[in-house]
């Protein structure tokens, strides 16, 4: 029989349903008439023939089942028939379907988002032709490089890069690349975007076509080139010239020199960095025009690039690797830098080169976020546990009330199998309706999440969309979820018998101690669980306190970040320090300013330099490395940093007099075994120059530098009224009460005083420390949030099955208090029970808690995962709550009224 | 799922079905009084089974029904064979001959 019919047919019965059925009625009518008058033919007696007629037949409706079960479309139609009678069950019980559907919800939703957001940042491959095809080419165990570091990803330098592409053989084509940030603003306060140097070959290996004009290519990347033009990204060209299609041979100010639009990229392009979405293109040529001074271009010490590029046809990994192995000595050896010592020529000559996977691009925010987010997604599948659970507990006192019911259908013929699909199909109708909320919520999810790391200094683009992944993983983990807590209360219900069933008249029989044993398991492993999630909140929650209120060795309130850029001035280097004590002279006047100091380097800014020192101490010299900031007088005093020995910088320190410094207490630890190291001397090594002498003129606190995780490094201050040759850059910190506002618009007015080329940038250093500190605030929200989720859920399990407890109870404990029995002793029976459920569960849940928090160590500051003051706070905590969610249910009993008691039964 | 009509080889029933209908249009209850009266009573068939064997016919499109009055003045639906019925029976005679015949002859050498 064809198929196409069969399906015709099968339609016809579910759409004309009525008519088919009436058919049916009818022609079994005939059949019974037809049979009737047969028998009144033979002779019989009508009352007799219709007897046999109708036993003969059969009972009317079940050969109507049975023409029913005869097609495919009865298994639709039943189905449909338990969707329904689960759509009146549960409109019947609303408060049971929501909380259902909402619990659910929660935890689908939060484990979609974490999944998608992994699925973007760590699964999904580059948006490129045959991205299996490329790979990354770099140092396969690079520690301890020496010299200057400026992009994100400074794998390689650029001489490095020109050897590589010379020699390799394993790829088709090799390109080049490196982020960075550009001010576009012509002048004034800065604005800045996302930027890219790349090499001439970028886009015809990556297979990129330009959405308008052309594309950077080989030609534009010649040394020395003048003004190339710049490729912009779709997305840039959306924001900053509305989509305009005449946007080619229009001029961008990049770090104030005119460049011209020549190509834009295909919408889907963001580049290969997965987190970022780059606005504009430049070749690698024309760095040292932008960086002038700066330039790293041809320095054998400057690193700044990322190589990759596709591999040939037939070379594996492998082979590519072991290729680049090989020219590995070579390339190093033409590419040492000149002024390395002994020392760190031996271990630059060392590296070697490798081949890597990279069609899933190159990422910091996957480095940073990977593990943390694997760690969520493990609490967001607990916490979809703990739903489960609590599910599967609310359906098995659903089953216990509908025993009877279900007990009666068995006796009357129903199948098992039957019954089980009816149950089964509650669970799916309130699993799939949680899975439908929860995509949403998972939608909105993502989008915070998103925006909770995104900094508008530094934009984040994630790439969310739908894809075949995110879609399997919700309907996988929905299916698990119906089927953890769907499938053991139908079989339990099911698999009653009936006949005892009905003869007990009230007691149900699921309430057997058997069967309530399922339920307290459920009720533990839910403790156990909660206990988890609430170790590992706490845990995440102490770490963020311990960073959040540590002492950085300096005051991060109130404290504003000016950053200038004089390059527009063009000013001679010996004017460049006038000018910059003349513009902190005036922004010292400004009403309101407590304190003003020049800074280097800003602390947990993320930048830094080192040098090589050798200290004079007790007759011998000591070598080592400490970290360098130069600075204005007041620095100290600006940061609030106590001076515990000597004194600052002053008028006294000048390009003529002797050369002076200041240094911290870890500085005076390794070099002068903690001693007062006022009046000590020491030089500095660098780049194979020594210079100094240094006199030792102050000693102060111990502050953090890169990052508020690190031990205190020690660290050298210079003045930089002693600076040779000052940059045109200049980063002033300013401590004021003032309202921020007020404090930046006079700032500006003031440096526009003197000129209005300044490009001014303005950040409030408390933000930069937020900033610093956002994966560890995001871990203390997120598994907060699922802390108080699980004991929500928690303690309304346990009420659930000590509220049944009693009920289940009530005749017994009527007895109890008719033969005398006290409240308090009554109180005491239930509490017992709920004490014992606690108790377990805590023990469980602390054993897994102990061994799963070590997933944790890494990311934690302060404190280790086995932190007994959180496990403490945990037990105490979640006990408080269940102590409160049992205490409910208890008291009721107690109250119970014994006669009220009885007559129930 | 349907109960098989007692001694009928399985997917016999249909060939009886179209094989009765051969000659003239026949309603259900004629059809199951006419396959017990020609087998002799060996074959009962109960209307639990008849029916849906009805319906799995008409879905292939070898039957089809129509409603008429009895010589009860009752209506009654009455099938009737197909073009495409008739090529069914048929094929299937030939082939319960072929299998028939195969049978007796192993049946028989063992004897």
């Amino acid at each position: 029989m064809s198929l196409l019919r069969n399906l015709a047919g099968g339609l016809r019965g579910l759409f004309r349903k009525e008519q088919v059925e009436c058919e049916m009625d009818e022609e079994l009518r005939g059949y019974l008439d037809a049979a009737v008058n047969e028998k009144l033919r033979l002779g019989i007696s009508r009352e007799e023939a219709v007897r046999a007629a109708r036993i003969e037949m059969g009972a009317a409706e079940s050969v109507k089942e049975q023409v029913r079960a005869a097609s495919w479309e009865s298994l639709v139609e039943t189905l449909w028939q338990d969707l329904k009678f689960s759509v009146r069950l549960l409109r019947f019980n609303p408060a049971f379907a929501v909380t259902a559907i909402l619990s659910l919800a929660l935890g689908i939703g939060a484990n979609t988002a974490i999944f998608q957001l992994l699925d973007a940042i760590r699964m999904r491959t580059l948006p490129v032709k045959n991205p299996q095809e490329l790979a990354e080419v770099r140092i396969a165990e690079r520690n301890g490089a020496t010299g200057s570091f400026v992009t994100r990803y400074p794998k390689l330098t650029n001489p490095q890069w020109a050897q590589i592409r010379a020699q390799q053989k394993g790829f088709s084509g090799l390109f080049a690349w490196g982020p960075t940030t550009f001010n576009i603003s012509p002048g004034g306060e800065v604005h800045n975007v996302q930027g890219m140097w790349v090499s001439g070959e970028f886009f015809d290996v990556l297979g990129i076509e330009p959405d308008q004009g052309r594309l950077l290519s080989l030609t534009d990347d010649l040394p020395g080139c003048a003004t190339p033009g710049v490729v912009i990204s779709h997305s840039f060209w959306k924001r900053e010239f509305g989509g305009d299609a005449s946007v080619l041979g229009r001029k961008i100010t990049i770090e104030k020199r005119p460049f011209q639009v020549i190509g834009v990229t295909p919408a889907s392009f963001y580049g290969v960095e997965v987190g970022r979405n780059f606005d504009v293109a430049l070749p690698l040529c024309v760095e040292p025009i932008v960086r002038s001074e700066f330039s790293v271009l041809n320095r054998r010490d400057g690193w700044w690039l990322t190589v990759m590029g596709r591999r040939k046809p037939g070379w594996t990994l492998e082979q590519a690797s072991a290729q680049a192995r090989t020219i590995s000595p070579g390339i190093f050896e033409a590419t040492l830098p000149a002024e390395f010592d002994a020392d760190d020529a031996k271990h630059y000559l060392g590296y070697k080169l490798g081949v890597f996977p990279a069609d899933t691009g190159v990422s910091e925010l996957r480095s940073t976020y990977e593990n943390p987010l694997w760690l969520m997604l493990g609490l967001a599948a607990l916490v979809l546990l703990i739903a489960s659970a609590n599910l599967a507990n609310l359906m098995l006192a659903r089953a216990s009330a509908r025993e009877r019911e279900i007990a009666m259908r068995m006796a009357v013929g129903a199948r098992r199998g039957r019954l089980i699909r009816q149950l089964l199909a509650e669970s799916l109708l309130l699993g799939f309706a949680g899975a439908l909320f929860g995509g949403l919520l998972a939608n909105s999810l993502t989008q915070v999440l998103v925006a909770s790391i995104s900094t508008s200094n530094e934009p984040l683009f994630v790439d969310l969309v739908l894809d075949w992944r995110m879609l399997g993983f919700t309907t996988a983990i929905t299916l698990l979820t119906c089927a953890l807590f769907g499938l053991t209360p139908a079989l339990r219900a099911t698999q009653v018998t009936p006949g005892t069933v009905l003869k007990s008249a009230g007691r149900s029989a699921t309430s057997g101690p058997e069967r309530f044993g399922l339920r307290r398991v459920l009720v533990v492993s839910q403790i156990a669980m909660s206990l988890m999630l609430v170790v590992g909140a706490l845990l995440f929650g102490r770490s963020l306190q311990k960073l959040a209120t540590l002492d950085a060795g300096f005051a991060q309130e109130g404290v504003l970040e000016m950053e200038l850029d004089l390059t527009a001035l063009h000013l001679p280097v010996e004017r460049r320090a006038g000018f910059k004590r003349q513009v902190l002279d005036q922004v010292r006047a400004i009403a309101g300013v407590e304190s003003a100091a020049e800074a280097g380097i800003v602390p947990l800014r993320g930048d830094g330099m080192n040098r090589q020192v050798l200290v004079n101490h007790a007759g011998q010299v000591l070598e080592g490395k400490s970290e360098l900031n130069e600075i204005s007088p007041r620095y100290f005093a600006t940061w609030q940093t106590p001076i515990l020995a000597g004194r600052d910088f002053d008028e006294r320190d000048t390009l003529h007099s002797p050369l002076v410094a200041i240094v911290n207490e870890a500085f005076a630890k390794k070099y002068v075994d903690g001693a007062n190291p006022v009046g000590a001397t020491f030089r500095v090594k660098s780049e194979s120059k020594e210079s100094g002498p240094y006199q030792i003129v102050g000693l102060v606190k111990d502050s953090k530098l890169y990052d508020l995780r690190e031990e205190f490094l020690p660290t050298m201050f210079m003045p930089v009224t002693q600076k040779g040759h000052p940059e045109q850059e200049e980063t002033i910190l300013i401590r004021s009460e003032a309202s921020l506002h007020g404090l930046i618009s006079s700032l500006k007015s003031t440096v526009q005083q003197f000129n209005r080329g300044v490009d001014m940038n303005f950040t409030p250093y408390r933000k930069m420390v937020e900033t610093s500190l956002l994966r560890d605030r995001l871990m203390a929200r997120l598994s907060g949030f699922f802390g108080i989720l699980a004991v929500l859920l928690a303690a309304v399990g346990l009420y659930g099955v000590i509220a049944y407890m009693v009920e289940r109870r009530t005749s017994e404990i009527g007895i109890r208090m008719a033969l005398g029995a006290n409240r308090g002793g009554i109180l005491r029976l239930v509490l017992r029970e709920a004490c014992v459920l606690l108790g377990v569960g805590l023990l469980i849940g602390t054993a897994l808690s102990l061994a799963g928090s070590r997933a944790a160590a890494t990311m934690l500051f302060g404190l280790k995962p086995t932190d007994f003051v959180t496990y403490v706070l945990a037990v105490a905590s979640l006990s408080a709550v269940a102590a409160l969610a049992s205490f409910l249910p208890a008291r009721r009993a107690a109250r119970l009224d014994p006669i009220v008691a009885l007559r129930n039964e | 799922m349907a109960e098989k009509p007692s001694g009928l080889v399985q997917g016999t029933l249909d060939m009886l079905i179209l094989k009765t209908l051969q000659l003239e249009a026949m309603h259900g209850y004629g059809i199951a009084i006419r396959i017990e009266q020609i087998s002799k009573g060996v074959f009962q068939v109960n209307p639990g089974s008849l029916f849906p064997a009805f319906r799995r016919l008409e879905r292939a499109r070898w039957l089809k029904g129509e409603w008429r009055d009895t010589e009860n003045n009752r209506r009654a639906k009455y099938y009737m064979l197909t073009a495409l019925g008739r090529k069914q029976l048929k094929g299937e005679t030939r082939e319960w001959a072929r299998q028939a015949a195969a049978i007796a002859r192993i049946l028989e050498a063992e004897s």
